[in-house]
């Protein structure tokens, strides 16, 4: 159609077409330059340092695909960062899927109230992470730390938290789910679930279906979308998790928090390995891009869309 | 699901009181349960404050003590003496504020040449800046802190700021969607005035789009107000750091031994969030609807 529109206008109105056109490049530009200069640009040139031995002292020196081994093959720090970054993926995004969806249903209900406990869920979320994490630090005090003071309270000896090899990721994890259940995440659920239509609930209702069922069968496929962003966004989030762990634990106890950007970070700002820190963070780029694209493919598998939705980016 | 025949008649219908009176309880046990996730999220909130405002013996009192023994506000003023706390808002206040404004505005430029203009290879572009919200920026690191050693803007906050000002992805792509959802009979008319594509969107697309310029702006304040890792790396001396790196520089004085500083780091922490709450109370409304538009055009 756009064909023979452009077909129609051709001649006559091709300066003016060409006139838009130019305005166009103009106006987009800027981001042109930005996407070149610092996206584009750059992915290149850390796709050339990967496969380069480079300490900025020196100018880079090629050594093909050495860096990709020495991370797979002989440096055992790339695989516990591998190990407890998943782990703590693992832990964080279904307990915060979970807890957010909880939050949302719950304040879904419409009880006395809503707004006020809408925003006491959302304020920990706006805590900035580094604020977050000192905050936190003090309360997983082994001695005099809240924490453990009511654990003991109820007559349990609480682990050491931060400064315990066991217990330090799952911190960080506790840290994590009060710095996002209550944000963005249950926002937009309690967005999904307003989008139920009532019908469905109704008929639901006139088969006899009791609370879990309508849940089950009603609920979960029609917010079914907005999971699927929830918990693609989520991965993405938890896998880059880096700030935390460099206020709280600085990567320890004996590496036990040492996470992916962590290893990137040390690699690059601490020890100059230009070059192998670029083949890390390649690799990292590419686990995560993977990630996304196997959710996407497997969503359909889980993710129901109901009728003709308007177009989905 | 759909074509599911509705084969039972309702149940019959049981007692008006009794199901009211089950509901009340229902009712009951969800406010009980409100209530509890309430303090739960809270509770780490109002430690931090009691604990701001102790001592630097009442701190370690143990069983704590749920009050201060007397309200010590020199804390807050302690936090200012003991490091450079206002040169670090300071410098986070340039930083966040410059980035809102230039990652709006450009922003708004190229969203709206993405929204109103045919160009040969838009929709590549479009997809292209798409696919760069989902690429994690870590990639890009090694490689852009290189090119700002190279023209000798590490230590200097410019590297924080000036890439901001060519506009950001996921804020273009907001403001896109929202410039589409605007009638195109407005600029239409601006043109045939014989007004250009700036003053169009200057004086037409702008003034009506201040919702969406709001939910960009708050966004880009707490993304760039909350920074660690880009700050982290391109400063180096203490009267450049931001606000986070300042604060982490803060918990490294204070683990160095000598008095302990734990209630002044609660403190810079929670001077730190206010902003971020203030500025949630003012817009909450785009706020919200920020995250929603944001999260089902996704």
């Amino acid at each position: 159609m756009i064909g023979a529109r452009r077909a129609a206008r051709a001649g006559s109105r091709g300066g003016l077409r060409r006139r838009e056109a130019i305005e166009g490049f103009l106006l987009v530009s800027p981001w042109g330059l930005g996407l070149l200069l610092f996206i584009v640009g750059p992915l290149l040139a850390s796709a050339y340092l990967s496969l380069a031995e480079y300490s900025v002292l020196r100018p880079p020196r090629f050594v093909g695909l050495d860096n990709y081994a020495k991370a797979l093959f002989e440096d055992p720090i790339f695989w516990q960062a591998i190990q407890r970054t998943s782990l703590y993926v693992v832990m964080l995004v279904p307990l915060g899927l979970a807890a957010s969806l909880g939050c949302a249903l719950l304040l879904n209900r419409g009880v006395r109230g809503t707004n006020l406990f809408r925003t006491l869920f959302f304020l920990p979320t706006l805590t900035p992470i580094v604020a977050g994490a000192i905050l936190w630090t003090w309360i997983f005090q082994p001695e005099v730390g809240l924490l453990n003071y009511a654990l003991r309270a109820v007559g349990i000896q609480g682990p050491r938290w931060l400064s315990s090899y066991e217990w330090a990721l799952p911190s960080l994890v506790i840290i994590g789910l009060w710095g996002s259940v209550g944000g963005s995440r249950m926002i937009i659920f309690l967005a999904g679930l307003q989008g139920v239509p009532q019908e469905l609930f109704d008929a639901a209702a006139i088969d006899g279906a009791n609370n879990w069922q309508k849940f089950r069968n009603v609920t979960l496929p029609m917010i079914s979308p907005t999971m699927l962003f929830n918990l693609v966004l989520g991965i993405i989030a938890a896998f880059k998790v880096f700030a935390v762990s460099y206020v709280a634990t600085g990567g320890g106890p004996a590496y036990s928090t040492w996470f992916f950007v962590y290893h990137i970070y040390n690699q690059a700002f601490k020890y100059s390995q230009m070059g192998y820190a670029s083949a890390l963070a390649w690799i990292f780029c590419v686990v995560i891009l993977a990630f996304t694209f196997l959710q996407f493919r497997l969503s359909n598998r889980w993710v129901h869309y109901e009728g003709e939705r308007e177009d989905r980016l | 699901m759909a074509s599911r025949t509705i084969a039972a008649s309702p149940p019959a219908a049981r007692t008006a009181s009794r199901s009211a009176a089950k509901a009340q309880l229902g009712r009951g046990a969800l406010y009980a349960l409100c209530l509890v996730l309430s303090v739960v999220f809270m509770v780490p909130f109002y430690w931090t404050v009691v604990t701001s405002f102790k001592g630097p013996q009442e701190i370690f009192v143990f069983p704590p003590t749920w009050w201060p023994e007397s309200i010590r506000w020199t804390n807050y003023v302690q936090v200012w003496q003991r490091v450079p706390y206002g040169t670090f808002v300071v410098n986070s206040a340039i930083v966040t504020l410059l980035d809102v404004v230039g990652l709006t505005l450009s922003s708004a430029l190229v969203a709206y040449g993405f929204a109103r203009y045919r160009f040969p290879g838009r929709d590549v572009l479009f997809i292209l800046t798409l696919a760069t919200i989902v690429m994690p920026d870590e990639v890009t690191l090694v490689p852009t802190f290189l090119l700002f050693r190279y023209i000798n803007w590490v230590d200097t906050l410019l590297p924080l700021i000036v890439p901001h000002f060519l506009g950001g992805a996921f804020y273009i792509f907001l403001l896109r969607q929202f410039f589409l959802a605007l009638p195109r009979d407005l600029d239409e008319a601006a043109r045939i005035d014989g007004a250009g594509a700036l003053r169009i969107l200057w004086d037409v697309i702008l003034p009506l789009s201040k919702p969406a310029l709001a939910t960009a702006a708050i966004l880009a304040f707490l993304q760039h107000w909350n920074e660690f890792l880009r700050p982290l790396i391109f400063l180096n001396s203490t009267e450049h750091f931001t606000l986070p790196i300042g604060i982490r520089y803060f918990q490294l004085l204070g683990s160095q031994g000598g008095e302990p500083m734990i209630q002044l780091l609660m403190a810079a922490s929670l001077m730190m969030t206010l902003p971020c709450v203030v500025l949630f109370f003012a817009g909450q409304q785009y706020f919200v609807r920020g995250v929603v538009m944001s999260g089902l055009k996704g």
